[in-house]
């Protein structure tokens, strides 16, 4: 089955060349490509084999597969009966128990050093990796086992991608992401919490389409998704360069789409393709339904501060910290006058008569 | 450490420490100027030391004219770097969300391109005051490296935080780390330096104002 072309499989499955070139020229804006790009999309998808995708699901929440579940573009049927072969997912087989390891073993065997893996979910590795286990075989082994025969890893969502929620302080399971148990093949991060849909449907048609991963930032995730950050592509961000901001939730600034910043909106730290994808099917967004960005597809989200605390204001409580301080401050000042003044009495008893001859000039 | 870790250092420990330096160091240092006390004034008054000092707390605050007449840019442009520094630091919405967090106050916020180019006049005339010094040669002898420390983390906030907002030479989030960092190098040095005039300049000029208003003449 895996021998059949793209081309071959689309026709066969009744997909028209105009319904191809609609879903090339959608990959190519998604991706932010030129339009001359399309026609060499179409040519290299038209040739491309459907790669062996194994799916592993570690410390998760499975958010990313409903979010994954929910591509538009391509569908997610698409994706799965057309342009990969999706060989192992846990939420998605039919297949279980040893049934379903086996579909991974056999993947494996037969496109080692081909197929592509997907990761969502950190990586345990404390109690020897106890925490998250599957068919008795702990995430560690089974990454370490998979990702040997890899030709590229995509860490899907957060935690796969930097830790996320699991590797939040303290940590309890010794949390880590994918990259910092692989260092040897080559790894895009698709973080977010979870990552938009057609985020993880481009990075793969990229790869399809290209046959190598898309360029990436120092945090390894693809430019084309990842490039800007929330408030430059903000609709709300006229409101924030007037300096209008709402206040509560339930304020008049709120009800009139103000800017968000001083409810803790993140957006100015957060790289992420939300405000210009947006959500289901483009219908919304966070910021777009009233509640400010919590930079869910940044490093270690989780443990910068309050969700709801603006990026200008500290962690801690301020009003507690003055006071402690001012009480220290004044305590050590009046510490420090009755010093002053110890030494000013001790000075004036102990006052030496000087006569003109100790008021010798130093050259 | 990446850009993500220094601004959770920044908003995190970094600004603690930096809090309690500033409240704690500008509170010991103003109580210890102010236990100092002086001698008792044994003549009798010959004006109000209170309306002296009321008075020289505010006039001050105005040029003196024949330092004006001597030296006009100097003066201006010491108008214009602490209108614009104070525009900046107090009607920035970002930073309104910062005192809001501390003191429980909210005012309205300038709209940010406004604040923009009085950053960018503050920068400029940041530049200016150091040329000017460097340029005279009684300032330049009456110079010391303690005045430099201050000029420069002075001109670091400002300019990190112009830089931030333009999106300028480094990605946003390790230019705003860069930005909370320098005001934190400025909290704490602000105690141990010249920069502790931001307060105790009213102290002061009451202290100069009182004793020449009970003299009777003007300070």
């Amino acid at each position: 089955m895996n021998d059949q072309t793209l081309g071959e499989r689309l026709r066969q499955r009744g997909v028209s060349r105009r319904g191809f070139m609609k879903y090339c020229a959608a990959t190519a804006s998604m991706m932010a490509l030129p339009p001359m790009m399309i026609p060499k999309i179409a040519a290299a998808l038209e040739q491309a084999q459907r790669p062996s995708v194994i799916w592993m699901s570690f410390q998760e929440c499975t958010a990313c597969t409903e979010s994954l579940t929910r591509s538009h573009a391509p569908t997610v049927e698409n994706l799965i009966f057309d342009y990969i072969s999706l060989d192992y997912h846990h939420t998605l087989q039919a297949a279980s128990g040893d049934a379903a390891e086996h579909a991974r073993e056999e993947a494996m065997k037969e496109h080692w050093g081909e197929y592509l893996v997907l990761v969502d979910g950190s990586i345990p590795l404390g109690s020897d990796g106890a925490y998250s286990t599957i068919a008795g075989i702990s995430n560690l082994d089974m990454l370490k086992e998979v990702a040997e025969g890899a030709a590229a890893i995509v860490s899907i969502g957060t935690c796969a991608a930097y830790g996320g929620l699991p590797m939040a302080d303290p940590n309890p399971t010794g949390a880590v992401a994918v990259e910092d148990i692989i260092t040897d093949k080559p790894i895009v991060n698709v973080p977010g919490c979870p990552p938009i849909p057609t985020v993880i449907t481009g990075v793969l048609a990229h790869f399809l389409t290209f046959g190598r991963l898309p360029e990436l930032d120092s945090l390894k995730r693809p430019k084309a998704f990842y490039g800007q950050n929330i408030h430059d592509r903000c609709y709300r961000r006229p409101f924030y360069e007037r300096g209008q901001f709402a206040e509560t939730f339930d304020d008049e600034g709120a009800r009139k789409g103000w800017c968000l910043f001083k409810l803790g909106c993140k957006g100015p730290t957060t790289y992420n393709a939300c405000a210009t994808a947006r959500w289901n099917q483009g219908v919304s967004w966070p910021v777009e339904a009233g509640h400010g960005c919590i930079g869910c597809s940044e490093p270690r989200f989780w443990d910068a501060g309050s969700f709801y605390n603006a990026l200008s204001v500290p962690y801690a409580d301020v009003g507690g910290t003055i006071l402690t301080a001012g009480a220290a401050g004044l305590a050590v000042g009046a510490a420090a006058a009755v010093i002053n003044k110890a030494r000013k009495s001790s000075a004036t008893s102990h006052r030496e008569t000087i006569t003109v001859n100790d008021l010798t000039k130093e050259s | 450490m990446d850009a993500n870790e220094l601004l959770a250092f920044a908003r995190g420990p970094a600004f603690d420490i930096a809090l309690i330096v500033f409240v704690g160091g500008i509170l010991l240092r103003l109580l210890e100027v102010l236990s100092l006390g002086h001698k008792r004034d044994l003549s009798a008054p010959r004006g109000s030391g209170v309306q002296g000092g009321l008075r020289t707390v505010f006039d001050r605050t105005l040029p003196r004219k024949t330092v004006f007449e001597k030296e006009p840019l100097r003066v201006i442009n010491g108008y214009v770097f602490h209108v614009g520094f104070l525009i900046v630091l107090f009607f920035y919405g970002p930073h309104i969300a910062l005192f809001q967090s501390g003191l429980g106050l909210s005012w309205p916020a300038l709209p940010s391109g406004l604040i923009d180019a009085v950053g960018a006049i503050t920068i400029i005339s940041l530049l200016a005051a150091l040329v000017i010094r460097l340029n005279n040669k009684v300032m330049r002898y009456l110079s010391t490296p303690g005045d430099y420390v201050a000029w420069l983390v002075t001109l670091l906030p400002v300019l990190t935080g112009y830089l931030a907002y333009n999106h300028l030479l480094l990605p946003y989030t390790l230019m705003l780390a860069l930005h909370l960092l320098s005001v934190e190098l400025l909290m704490i040095l602000a105690p141990f330096s010249k920069l502790t005039h931001m307060f105790s300049f009213a102290s002061a000029r009451w202290y100069q104002g009182f004793k020449a208003g009970r003299r009777g003449v003007t300070s």
